[in-house]
């Protein structure tokens, strides 16, 4: 079974969100999506400033035998994003929920309040 | 039955643990008024005959000495090339999608990935596309991915005809405006294009379709000046002479592409050869096509297996770098077998001799009367000459001669109809460049 | 692992470079390629061979790849000097000999698909399916019909079909197939529109099986101005038995190097014809092959096709790998022909009824395969953990090529397997007595299936490092 963090919420895209406080979101992909995916070896991330529109493709994750576009999981504007997975896309594989962080944005309470919970996410993963 | 192992018994039995009693019965799924009966096609031959008929076939095809070049080139091919390329287990292997059952190819290609990397200076090489101009229009894709945005290409009006149509076509598709930068007509050389526009990339040939070398340093600086891609279009064996992409200008072109049929391919009326595309390491998820890396496997032992494949159509889907699937895996192993069996030092000795040969055969025609020399640049191993009557008619009574004498450039639609574009290879000894000269002295006496 | 080509080299003193080349177009530094002896090429590449699986050495049951034979004789046929010497630029009456066979080949290949006329320039499938998808666009337009951009393609198709139809400038848009493998004909009404320029089947499709309504799809396609792309790749199936042009298809591509027996070379050369109905004529790929009145042969270019898509390549495509289908087919001729399918089937059906005795589960067991069929292993996933890759790895070990896995992606944990009509029933029954012992294996000893193989000169590679650190080539 894979880790779903109660301390999270979830987009039904299976990316994972962290409230920051002051408006700042940390976002990742969770570790059921990287077990679907494998062995990560490229992802793409939005750039600093760039602003990403929930449910709409913002990136690139690409594994050895599959490719997945990466889906911001609200509305808002990049902040901070990992650098270092440039080199180590097996962060991903690895600590999806620490060490592989993608990208930390700026966004507003409400767009966050329509996420799901740890439970709502494990019956979606499970289904 | 030809290549049907099946007797009378074999068949019953399989037909029986089927459940049928006959073959027709195999189709009992298709509407019946899809079923042909008849088909026009000719009654089957044996091998024999088959031999034969193709022997004749192939026999009239009168066999002339080749001064044609163009984009496809008479060499010596060693006989090891394809004594080894033709071996089964190369020539009738699959696309290396199980790497454990194919180490043998992907070692190939590997090497085959190492060597054009060193012809052309830059990082990284794909495993083949299907020939050059199809593969200039990729590396075309390619630059227009890197750089993102609705842009376009710059193409050099002396870029070969036949190469212009395949990027006509195929990126005419998807309406991306190729932008046409003219040669110097008294040089027959490009001149820097007065402005970049929306240029994604310029395609800079080494050499050109008038066989001249072109201000490469020049053009590609040029490019990065003003934010574009430098795309070169290079012969690989000229390449063994001539200064790598990777070494052009102050930085290097980007990617270089080119036609890889020079490297131990035979001409066979056209195809198949192989287009070789390189670039930098930076442009790598852009590159289109198969590409081989080292690895090891649980014990640790080095082996090799396709690599980055998310970029390809059977992941990736509509959305892949490129649509190709098949390449041209049995040329690049012909020609990898080639490369080394010539080497680095063959290669440069087999480039010099083309050079020297097309110097003499420039010489000793231009001492024809009536004959001269549109332009003096530099050149490799194909040269203009311009003769006193239409290049079409002098071409075709030196085929009695047994000479195809080169390409006429109004085939082209490019210069004067007394051009021709005339080709010398190590293949042509100086007997060869002697018998020309005679022959077109008699020709242009009595045409 | 085997040594390296670079591991063999020899010293040579530097060569001269002409003087009449400007310093600042040569070389900067010498070409850093290996000098080995010619005896020492020799032996590599023919250790480096020894380390493939091929056809002539393995059974290579590969579904939707059709690994059949690759007569020899046609290799001899196509190498003969008066071909291969051929500079492509040679004039026309020069090269009678070459253009009749490609004349012959178009013509037969109109034959056997039921169309029109046939153009033989495209490189590989996948250049002959955005050739093919380029007509239909190119007919549309001529007929003033700007809005059809969308390009309708089942789920289940190859991969090489969106991907074509992407690079023609189409949006694509996904069909689903049903249970029973056929097309869900609600959802296709239900897209059908004046946006559509077409639909790309192929059939027997992906699934191994006969799409029963293809007259029923073309009638509805045509109904809303759409035209049919036929993808040839499962055309060993029905040769000589069903035309593409008379189940409606419009246009078409075929894969020689499957149909037609030439060799696939470790992945190419192929060749990827195409065949259309004659509306469409007008718009094929260049150059073709065109005949006099009195005979003689020569190229057909733009200025008597001015409607032509244009060309895909700088001369008259893969004309060797054409040399190969014309001899093959040559060989075979009409009766030959129409045998290919009948034993493709019946090497398939056989195979499908023997394995499910020997236990594996059939993705579609109420229906008649094709020349190939789906197996799935989904029981075997759920009860030992051991997936259709584990599977797939251990046939090498017994030096039988993998079947094709994983696709259609539609079936999970699935096999698609091929056998082709040229492997007698001494080969299929050993491969069946094979895959019933991997089966044991799988469910008494799973951990010799996930380490598989066990026997090749590499075990599983790590494809993940391989991508991470990107070792494409020798370092100098």
């Amino acid at each position: 079974m894979s880790k779903i963090p109660e301390t999270l919420r979830y987009s039904d895209t299976h990316e994972w969100v962290e409230d920051l406080g002051g408006g700042r979101y940390r976002v990742g992909i969770t570790d059921h999506a990287q077990e679907l995916l494998g062995d990560l070896v490229y992802v793409e991330v939005p750039e600093v400033g760039k602003a990403i529109r929930g449910g709409e493709v913002c990136g690139v994750l690409e594994s050895v035998k599959a490719a997945a576009d990466l889906y911001a999981p609200v509305n808002g504007t990049v902040l901070e994003r990992n650098d270092g997975l440039g080199d180590n896309p097996q962060w991903l594989n690895e600590d999806p929920y620490g060490q592989g962080w993608m990208m930390v944005v700026e966004a507003d309470a409400v767009a966050c309040a329509g996420l799901l919970d740890a439970v709502a996410y494990g019956k979606l993963a499970e289904s | 039955m030809p290549y049907i192992p099946h007797d009378g018994l074999e068949t019953a039995a399989m037909l029986a643990a089927v459940g049928v009693e006959r073959l027709d019965q195999l189709f009992d799924e298709i509407p019946p008024t899809l079923l042909v009966h008849d088909m026009v096609l000719p009654e089957g031959l044996s091998e024999m005959a088959l031999h034969r008929e193709l022997e004749g076939r192939a026999m009239s095809n009168a066999p002339l000495r080749c001064f044609a070049g163009g984009g496809a080139y008479a060499h010596h091919i060693p006989a090891i090339v394809w004594e080894i390329a033709g071996r089964g287990e190369f020539y009738s292997a699959y696309t290396p999608y199980q790497p454990e059952a194919s180490q043998g190819t992907l070692q190939v290609v590997y090497e085959y990935q190492s060597f054009i990397t060193r012809l052309t200076g830059l990082e990284v090489s794909n495993a083949s596309l299907y020939d050059g101009a199809s593969g200039l229009a990729e590396a075309c894709l390619m630059a227009l991915r890197i750089q993102g945005g609705d842009k376009s290409i710059l193409v050099p009006e002396n870029l070969l005809p036949g190469w212009r149509r395949v990027l006509d076509s195929v990126l005419g598709l998807q309406q991306i405006r190729l932008v046409t930068v003219p040669y110097d007509r008294a040089t027959g050389t490009l001149v820097l294009p007065a402005e970049a526009g929306d240029g994604a990339a310029l395609i800079i040939p080494q050499s050109s379709a008038l066989g001249l070398l072109e201000p490469v340093d020049a053009l590609t600086d040029w490019a990065h000046g003003h934010g574009l891609l430098a795309i070169a279009v290079v012969n690989p064996l000229a390449l063994a002479l001539l200064k790598a992409p990777g070494d052009w200008g102050t930085q290097g072109a980007d990617i270089a592409v080119g036609e890889g049929q020079p490297l131990g391919i035979p001409l066979t009326g056209g195809g198949p050869y192989f287009g070789f595309l390189a670039c930098r390491k930076v442009h790598v998820r852009q590159l289109p096509g198969r590409l081989v890396a080292k690895t090891v496997d649980g014990q640790g032992r080095e082996g090799f297996c396709l690599t980055l494949q998310a970029r390809e159509q059977h992941i990736r889907r509509g959305k892949a770098t490129s649509n190709i699937c098949t390449n041209q895996g049995l040329m690049v192993t012909a020609a990898t077998i080639h490369m080394a069996t010539l080497g680095g030092h063959g290669l440069q000795q087999t480039a010099v001799l083309c050079h020297e040969r097309a110097a003499l055969l420039r010489e000793l025609l231009t001492a024809v009367p009536g004959v001269s020399l549109p332009y003096g640049g530099p050149f490799f191993h194909e040269f203009v000459l311009r003769l006193p009557q239409a290049a079409v008619a002098v071409r075709d009574a030196l085929l009695g001669h047994g000479l195809l004498a080169g390409l006429p450039l109004a085939d082209w639609g490019m210069g004067e109809a007394g051009d021709l574009l005339v080709c010398t290879t190590e293949l042509l000894e100086e007997v060869d460049l002697l018998a020309y000269r005679d022959a077109l002295t008699a020709v242009l006496e009595t045409l | 692992m085997s040594t390296s080509i670079f591991d063999h080299d020899h010293h040579f003193p530097g060569v001269e470079l002409p003087s009449d080349i400007p310093a600042e177009l040569l070389r900067k530094a010498p070409l850093n390629l290996p000098n080995p002896a010619e005896l020492e090429v020799l032996r590599h590449y023919t250790r480096l061979s020894q380390q493939n699986f091929s056809i002539d050495t393995q059974f290579y049951p590969l579904g939707s790849c059709t690994m059949k034979y690759n007569p020899r004789i046609a290799h001899t046929m196509a190498s003969l000097p008066g071909f291969a010497r051929l500079h492509p630029d040679t004039p026309a009456p020069a090269m009678q000999g070459l253009l009749q066979v490609l004349w012959e080949l178009q013509e037969w290949l109109a034959a056997v698909t039921g169309m029109a006329a046939v153009s033989l320039t495209p490189a590989a499938g996948a250049q002959g399916e955005l050739a093919g998808v380029a007509m239909i666009r190119a007919y549309h337009a001529a007929r003033g019909d700007h809005g059809r951009r969308k390009m309708l393609i089942p789920t289940a198709a190859h991969g090489t079909n969106p991907a074509s139809a992407q690079m023609a400038g189409f949006a694509v848009v996904e069909i689903p197939n049903l249970v029973d493998g056929d097309l869900d004909m609600a959802f296709l009404d239900q897209h059908l529109g004046p946006d559509v320029a077409g639909i790309m089947l192929t059939n027997p499709s992906t699934l191994g099986v006969f799409e029963r309504r293809i007259a029923d799809i073309a009638a509805r396609v045509h109904g809303a101005g759409g035209l049919l792309y036929y993808d040839g790749a499962n055309l060993n199936a029905i040769l000589g038995r069903v035309q593409p042009g008379q189940m409606g298809f419009d246009v078409m591509h075929l894969n020689l190097h499957k149909t037609f027996a030439t060799p696939h070379g470790g992945g190419g050369p192929g060749a990827g014809a195409v065949a259309v109905q004659e509306r469409l004529r007008p718009f094929l790929p260049l150059p073709t092959v065109g005949r006099e009145g009195g005979g003689a042969l020569r190229w057909v270019t733009e200025q008597e096709l001015p409607r032509s898509i244009g060309r895909f390549s700088a001369h008259g495509g893969n004309i060797g790998v054409l040399l190969r289908a014309h001899a093959y087919l040559r060989r075979l001729g009409r009766v030959g022909v129409s045998r290919v399918s009948a034993y493709a089937a019946l090497n398939a059906n056989y195979l499908l009824k023997e394995l499910q005795r020997v236990g594996y589960q059939a993705a579609f067991p109420e229906r008649r395969a094709s020349h190939e069929f789906i197996l799935s292993v989904s029981d075997l996933q759920k009860a030992t953990g051991i997936r259709a890759l584990d599977v797939a790895k251990r046939l090498l070990d017994f030096g039988i090529h993998a079947p094709t896995i994983y696709f259609p992606q539609l079936v999970p944990e699935c096999l698609l397997i091929e056998p082709t009509e040229t492997e007698s029933k001494a080969t299929l029954d050993r491969f069946v007595a094979v895959m019933a012992q991997i089966r044991q294996e799988a469910l008494e000893q799973p951990e010799l299936l996930r380490e598989a193989p066990h026997h090749l000169p590499v075990g599983r590679l790590d494809e993940a490092l391989a991508a991470r650190r990107l070792d494409v080539a020798a370092a100098q």
